[in-house]
């Protein structure tokens, strides 16, 4: 064990960070940018633009960006995890006081013509700064309540700004990665039964804070005949798309439901529907173990690692993953409300696309420096 | 070291415990798709090749609107009309091709379906053609495997069983314009109306309601299989107006042939009893888009058909403002109750020289007799010592170049000018100005609808606004009560003196207004005469002995009259003003005195229902 770690003490030369890239996972992310180039050359009716060629630049884009982060040490993204934390309140603060309005809510800024949603990447450093508060500290330590306040208060702060912008969908999974990593940095169970049972009863109260647009969404969730026009026709075409698609699908390019535009935004949060429509449950059941293959990738890299940094933030990220994956597909098949998440790399749409392979990135450098070093753990 | 092993432990349980979960949670979903992709795949395949549900809206019937008893003035009628579901047929221009021939189609409406076909949303069927009849239907109900798409379909049209009568009162609705269609999708349901004038337009979101929704089985030639889901929406409120329908048409009556214009009030709570402007309008030429002739025939016609005169049309108050300038005068100390001034014809300002409408004058008056003889020497001199600001003042009290809260859509407010509103043009305000407003010339601008309104005001004392919506949905709204208008806050002695006055206008043998004198038994009017020049008299014209009947139609002056009645108790106050009438107790007196006399008679102000039996013919004045 010693002498093992003690070859990996200092840093490793760039063939050696080449050698240690997890090429299967590249190839996974590979695969899903093929799907999602798939899917929106049918959005488009057959076609490059105006979605599938754009989005392939972007995904070029974001492969330089990936790499340049996987071959980071991660002692030094560890270092200014907190500094990255700031930067993206600071984002947060600025899109509340300065953002573009769209649909109804304030999330987006743009920075050199490029649109960023601040919440995307607030997930990414909440692990990050998790992480390094965690890195050190023992079971015993994580024991202690005093030791909670900074964490939980850093979970909660980009939570409430996200739930103000208002988007409520990403408060929730922001404040659901949190917890993942507080539960798998050791944190006591009965804490976290403490808090869901406040939860559960402070919804009541919540219902009546939220936007109007919201308890619409929730209200046609729970009633889709309350307003045929609205969400609920969105709802029930995107199930007519998804459920006509059958066994084998009704063929690329063959879909009526994606074609005769019922699907409203098909380019982006619909876009499952469209790989099922075309390609039958075959194909959604592909792209869904894709899917899987990627989030226990994920989690994979985060227990084959040695530190507690990397571990806790490959699993904030596997996490991150999954519920993407999980609110855009349970809403495409109206078992949650619409949510406006979009498929992760197979979406329409760059700030997406840009935060998940920087996501990524990280993944691949937790993984590149699984045995490096990190200053002995105290107390 | 074992620290770290208990942690790494720890997290691995921890992560694993994560990592099954996921896996659960994706077996769900492969599961969720297998139900609906081959299990229930048959059901989604049908529904996507029929497109077998339909949502379609249902139209919120119009609230209707109703006079002071109920009567009907705008209300809905059924018709039949074709309908394309845009999302049932895979090629609308055939469809298109083959209506026509069953039910032909002019050029312009062939420009609208096709126009509404590219614009509207595929779920917002678009209209092919309404009014049909029942050989059109049969038509079109045997030809229906050849029209996928088409179905036939209860509309609404909006109708005025009063038509010209109220048009100006109740207005219209007309098509939705593309700047409604944003702000209220739903207007682009086939058929659907937007109020805008009048009543109508004032009140369109409340008579609008709120769409209803159903969803609909269909097959694949779009015949309706069964309702799904059906959501009724919420009909439009119902307005009762205060309006009675018999006083409107005895009052059109007696205005009949002029271009001319009347206000009929309730003193004591400002309801508008009836509101005519002549010539009118038929409203229901807007329902389906105005010819372009008409709209020609309408625009050149010097009499403005189209502009309700007695809330839009702005006439200098001439000799009616009087009673305001002497309220002014007197609340504000300028002149006393009981004091006297001279009157020999003329008043000089400086070098200017400004008339009495009688040369030798008429000697010593007070405000009542000032009143009575309608002394404009007396009125400068008032006014002047008023000053304009003070004035403007009071007149914006009596509802002269204020709002006055009226609620149908295009009333003007008038005009009130002050040294302010001179000062902002960057000019100085004569003193001469001030002179010639105490006899409301100048600037002054007053609507028939404000001229009732300071009438109404003066009879009672109270800031009553004049309003029409008296119930909605059948519950009575506030305002119809008298106490629900404040008092106006001046001696009521002052009252006193210038209601005096404006008795003696009418009932004082030597009276200006005489010819305005009630022929009823036991009921007296008070009120004032007045007239609005439409172009300068010079002083040179004047002395040449100046007779403006000499001139042509459109430069004679306008005759106006206010007055209400009885005059111990007053339940009307009225307002008439004669284009180029002439001389205001010539023109406008007898038709004031016809139209009192008929209020008085008719009384819809003093019953809560209607005259039964409703009497053969009302009665004549002398």
């Amino acid at each position: 064990m010693m002498e093992r770690r003690l070859w990996r003490e200092g840093s490793l030369g760039v063939a050696g960070k080449v050698w240690q890239t997890n090429w299967f996972f590249v190839l996974l992310i590979l695969c899903l940018a093929a799907v999602g180039y798939v899917a929106l050359y049918s959005a488009a009716g057959g076609s490059p633009e105006p979605y599938a060629q754009k989005q392939l630049v972007r995904f070029c884009i974001g492969l330089v960006i990936m790499v340049a982060i996987a071959m980071t040490d991660i002692r030094i993204i560890a270092r200014y995890s907190w500094w990255l934390y700031a930067l993206g309140i600071i984002l947060l603060l600025v899109v509340a006081k300065f953002g573009h309005v769209g649909k109804g809510a304030q999330r987006w800024i743009a920075i050199g013509g490029f649109q960023l949603q601040p919440s995307e990447l607030m997930k990414i450093f909440l692990a990050l700064a998790l992480g390094s508060w965690f890195q050190k500290a023992s079971y015993e330590k994580v024991g202690r309540i005093t030791f909670l306040i900074v964490p939980v208060l850093a979970i909660l702060l980009p939570v409430g700004l996200i739930l103000k912008e208002p988007n409520l969908g990403t408060a929730v999974i922001t404040g659901a990665i949190g917890g993942a990593v507080l539960l798998a940095a050791g944190v006591r169970w009965w804490k976290f039964a403490i808090v869901i049972a406040g939860l559960a009863a402070a919804v009541p109260v919540g219902y009546h804070h939220l936007h109007d647009y919201q308890r619409q969404r929730i209200l046609t969730f729970l009633h889709p005949e309350r307003d045929p026009l609205g969400t609920g026709y969105n709802i029930l075409q995107s199930k007519i798309a998804l459920g006509s698609g059958g066994m084998w699908g009704r063929g690329f390019l063959n879909g009526s439901q994606g074609n005769l535009d019922f699907l409203p935004e098909k380019q982006t949060d619909f876009i499952f529907d469209l790989i099922a429509e075309q390609f039958g449950l075959v194909g959604s059941l592909s792209v869904l173990g894709l899917l899987l293959l990627i989030v226990l990738g994920s989690m994979l890299i985060a227990l084959r690692c040695r530190h507690q940094f990397g571990r806790l933030v490959a699993l904030g990220i596997s996490v991150d993953l999954f519920l993407y994956v999980f609110v855009n597909i349970a809403m495409v098949m109206g078992a949650i409300p619409v949510g406006g998440v979009p498929l992760p790399l197979i979406s329409y749409g760059g700030s997406v696309l840009i935060t998940a392979m920087i996501a990524f990135g990280i993944l691949m450098s937790v993984h590149v420096h699984r045995d490096v070093e990190f200053p002995e753990a105290d107390g | 070291m074992k620290k770290e092993i208990m942690r790494s432990g720890i997290f691995t349980r921890r992560a694993l415990l994560v990592a099954g979960g996921q896996i659960a949670v994706f077996g769900i979903l492969g599961a969720k798709l297998y139900k609906m992709q081959v299990v229930d795949g048959e059901k989604y395949t049908a529904m996507a090749r029929g497109n077998s549900v339909s949502v379609r809206l249902l139209p919120a019937s119009r609230g209707r609107i109703f006079d002071r008893f109920g009567a009907a003035l705008a209300n809905n009628r059924q018709n039949w009309r074709a309908l394309l579901m845009v999302e049932q047929t895979d090629d609308s221009a055939s469809v298109l091709d083959a209506f026509s021939k069953l039910v032909p189609l002019s050029d312009s409406e062939r420009t609208r379906i096709t126009r509404e076909l590219h614009t509207h949303q595929r779920y917002v069927p678009v209209m092919l053609q309404d009014f049909l009849t029942w050989e059109q239907m049969a038509l079109i109900e045997v030809n229906a495997p050849n029209l996928p798409g088409v179905l036939i379909d209860v509309g609404s049209t909006r109708i005025y069983p009063e038509s010209e009568l109220l048009s100006h009162v109740v207005g219209y609705v007309a098509p939705p314009h593309d700047a409604d269609l944003k702000s209220d999708p739903t207007l682009a349901m086939p058929g659907m109306r937007v109020g805008r004038t009048g009543v109508e337009g004032f009140n369109d979101i409340a008579l609008r309601g709120h769409a209803g929704a159903q969803q609909l089985e269909v097959n694949a030639v779009g015949r309706v299989i069964r309702e799904l889901d059906r959501q009724e929406g919420t009909p439009g409120t119902d307005i009762g107006l205060s309006i009675d329908t018999a006083l409107q048409q005895a009052t059109t009556n007696h205005l009949a042939g002029l271009s001319a214009s009347a206000v009929v009030m309730d003193p004591r709570n400002g309801e508008v009893l009836a509101m005519v402007s002549q010539p009118s309008f038929d409203p229901t030429l807007f329902d389906s888009g105005v010819s372009n002739t008409q709209w020609q025939s309408w625009m050149s016609d010097p009499r403005k058909p189209l502009i309700n005169k007695a809330a839009a049309g702005v006439y200098p108050p001439g000799s009616t403002f009087k009673p305001a300038v002497a309220m002014a005068g007197l609340s504000s100390g300028a002149i006393g109750p009981e004091e006297m001034l001279n009157c020999p014809g003329h008043f000089d300002l400086g070098n200017a020289r400004f008339y009495c409408w009688r040369k030798w004058g008429h000697g010593m008056q007070t405000v009542t007799t000032a009143l009575k003889n309608s002394c404009d020497v007396f009125f400068y001199q008032v006014a002047l010592r008023t000053g304009i600001d003070t004035l403007a003042a009071y007149a914006k009290r009596f509802g002269i170049g204020a709002d006055t809260g009226m609620d149908i859509t295009n009333v003007s407010p008038g005009f009130m000018p002050t040294k302010a509103w001179r000062a902002r043009q960057h000019k100085a305000w004569p003193l001469g100005d001030t002179v010639v407003s105490g006899i409301g010339q100048g600037y002054i601008l007053a609507t028939p609808l404000s001229l009732a309104t300071l009438c109404s005001r003066v009879a009672t004392g109270r800031a009553v606004q004049p309003h029409v919506a008296r119930h909605r949905d059948g519950v009575l709204q506030t305002g119809s009560a008298a106490e629900d208008w404040p008092e106006m806050s001046m001696p009521s002695h002052y009252f006193n003196l210038v209601r005096q006055g404006m008795f003696e206008v009418i009932n004082a043998p030597d009276g200006t207004g005489k010819i305005a004198k009630l022929a009823l038994p036991g009921v007296q009017m008070a009120g004032k005469t007045g007239s609005a020049q439409v172009i300068r008299v010079s002083r040179a014209q004047r002395e040449r002995g100046f007779n403006s009947m000499d001139l042509p139609w459109a430069l004679r002056p306008h005759a106006l009259f206010i007055g209400f009645a009885p005059y111990d108790a007053p339940r009307y106050a009225v307002a008439v003003v004669v284009e180029h009438g002439n001389a205001g107790a010539d023109a406008a007196g007898p038709v004031a005195r016809d139209i009192m006399t008929d209020a008085l008679t008719l009384d819809p102000a003093g019953r809560d229902k209607p005259l039964n039996p409703p009497p053969a013919s009302p009665l004549q004045s002398s």
